[in-house]
């Protein structure tokens, strides 16, 4: 369904991104970690195209995210996004919020916008704050909101960036119940973060990255018992032992 | 000091008139250059923040040329040197058939002006939105367009607020330079009084008054504006 086939990446001299292959099938979920800086958030914009990339190509089902005359637009419509912080419209309520794509993009009408926005914020238990505004919400209960405004559109595949380093540790769990919910529903889903129960639990495969590369990008059970390099053992035994 | 205050002159039939007509002519200007500046000053604003070069440099050149040219320099410009080197139908036209002269030649150049301070606020506006949001809207699937309908403007156009009022405060105070192209604006009034009747205090008085009545009335205005349109719970970019 994904498939990053070698990219590269510079912002101006610097070099984030080299030489980095991964693919993503379809109904499966890859979690994506690595230390701060190593171009995790990077490498997950070029897949909605977000960030451009120099060299290599990136594949979402058939259209060719980096070519010339690709219609970035309605290939971003079928991928939902989550960032760390949550990046809620402010000046619309949680009903709007998950309406707007939905009308502007897909061309629903009112109606059908609205049947669909109360039926995936019941899903995520928020119902009663449909007409709040994002601000007058905490952090969990505003991802899980951004959560369901990407959902809103139908997407094939989901990309999520850090969906819970904003957060209090007591409101994490809240969110990764979620997307622990819509990956046992066969969404595909790339996840960055650095929860590692969550991908215990749910990825198939975990891919390691470490100063723009990607280091490792294997099965979750043999990623967890025996990581090949020393980078990532180093890694996990920082994360896992705090 | 030996000066004869009369105060009633102010309230004679004709001078009454003249002062009437002048805050007439103020609102005149200061309204329909208001109106340019924004359309003119959204849209340059806009441009700089586009992700295309060509259209970026080409705003931002507009607004340091505006900014920087002095307004009366603008003004006199417009008035006196602009039909000299334009087309000579079009100059000829302009000096000679053009409806009122002094007035369009006002609004234009202080519109054209403002519209540069406009630009720069409603830059601002939007870089104060940041790159967070815009990338969500992208993703959520919006054109560029769409994106600054939907999203950066509605969000900018709340946070500049406040500074917009105070360019909106400045416009009637510039709008008073109009009388050095022979605009009969409220300060050519109250001068043209002064000279009539040798009420000086009196005149520039009136003048004062009226001005600052104009700027509580805008920032009452201002005010309620943005108490309606506040965003609950929202801040700004944190
Ligand atoms: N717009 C940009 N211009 C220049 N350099 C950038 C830009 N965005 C990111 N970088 C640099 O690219 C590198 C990778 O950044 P990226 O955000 O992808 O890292 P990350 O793995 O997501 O880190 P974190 O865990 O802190 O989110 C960093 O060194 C960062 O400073
Ligand atoms: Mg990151």
């Amino acid at each position: 369904m994904i498939s990053i086939e070698n990219i590269s990446k510079w912002y101006g001299d610097f070099q984030v991104l080299t030489d980095c292959t991964t693919h993503v099938g379809k109904g499966e979920v890859v979690v994506v970690c690595g230390p701060s800086g190593s171009g995790k958030s990077t490498l997950i914009k070029c897949v909605n195209g977000l960030e451009p990339v120099q060299q290599g190509r990136i594949l979402v089902e058939d259209a060719d995210v980096t070519a010339k005359g690709t219609n970035l637009t309605r290939l971003r419509s079928r991928i939902g996004m989550v960032f760390q912080h949550f990046e809620l419209y402010p000046h619309m309520s949680v009903r709007e919020n998950l309406c707007l794509g939905q009308q502007k993009v897909l061309v629903r009408s009112r109606d059908e916008a609205n049947a669909k926005a109360e039926a995936l914020i019941s899903r995520v238990g928020l119902l009663p704050h449909i007409e709040k505004f994002p601000g007058q919400l905490s952090g969990g209960q505003q991802q899980r909101v951004a959560i369901s405004r990407a959902l809103a559109m139908d997407p094939i595949a989901m990309l999520f960036d850090e969906p819970t380093s904003a957060l209090d540790p007591e409101m994490i769990n809240e969110v990764l119940d979620v997307m622990v919910e819509l990956a046992q529903d066969g969404m595909t889903m790339m996840v960055v973060t650095h929860e590692m129960g969550f991908a215990r639990k749910v990825a198939d495969r975990v891919v390691f990255m470490d100063a723009g590369r990607v280091v490792e990008d294997r099965a979750t059970e043999e990623f967890f018992g025996n990581p090949e390099s020393e980078r990532a053992q180093d890694f996990l035994s920082k994360i896992l032992n705090h | 000091m030996n000066y004869n205050w009369n105060w009633g002159v102010l309230f004679e039939g004709e001078y009454l008139g003249w002062l009437i007509s002048g805050v007439g002519w103020t609102f005149a200007v200061a309204l329909a250059a208001w109106v340019l500046a924004l359309a003119v000053g959204v849209l340059v604003g806009v441009g700089r923040t586009l992700p295309s070069k060509p259209v970026a440099t080409l705003c931002t050149a507009y607004v340091e040329l505006f900014r920087n040219v002095p307004l009366l320099v603008q003004l006199f410009l417009w008035y006196f040197v602009m039909p000299e080197i334009v087309p000579d139908d079009l100059g000829r036209w302009m000096k000679r058939d053009m409806p009122n002269p002094e007035y369009v030649t006002a609004v234009i150049g202080l519109g054209l002006y403002t519209a540069s301070r406009v630009a720069e606020q409603v830059r601002a506006g939007i870089n104060a939105v940041g790159p967070g949001l815009t990338s969500a809207a992208y993703a959520n699937g919006f054109s560029t367009a769409q994106t600054y309908r939907y999203v950066l403007l509605p969000i900018s156009f709340r946070l500049i607020v406040p500074p917009m009022t105070s360019e909106f405060l400045t416009i009637f105070k510039n709008s008073s330079l109009a009388l050095t192209i022979g605009l009969l604006e409220l300060t050519a009034q109250s001068q043209q009084i002064a000279e009539y009747t040798f009420q000086g205090f009196e005149a520039f008085t009136a003048a004062t008054v009226i001005y600052v009545v104009i700027a509580l009335g805008a920032t009452v205005i201002a005010q309620t504006l943005e108490k309606y349109t506040r965003i609950p719970g929202y801040v700004g970019k944190d």
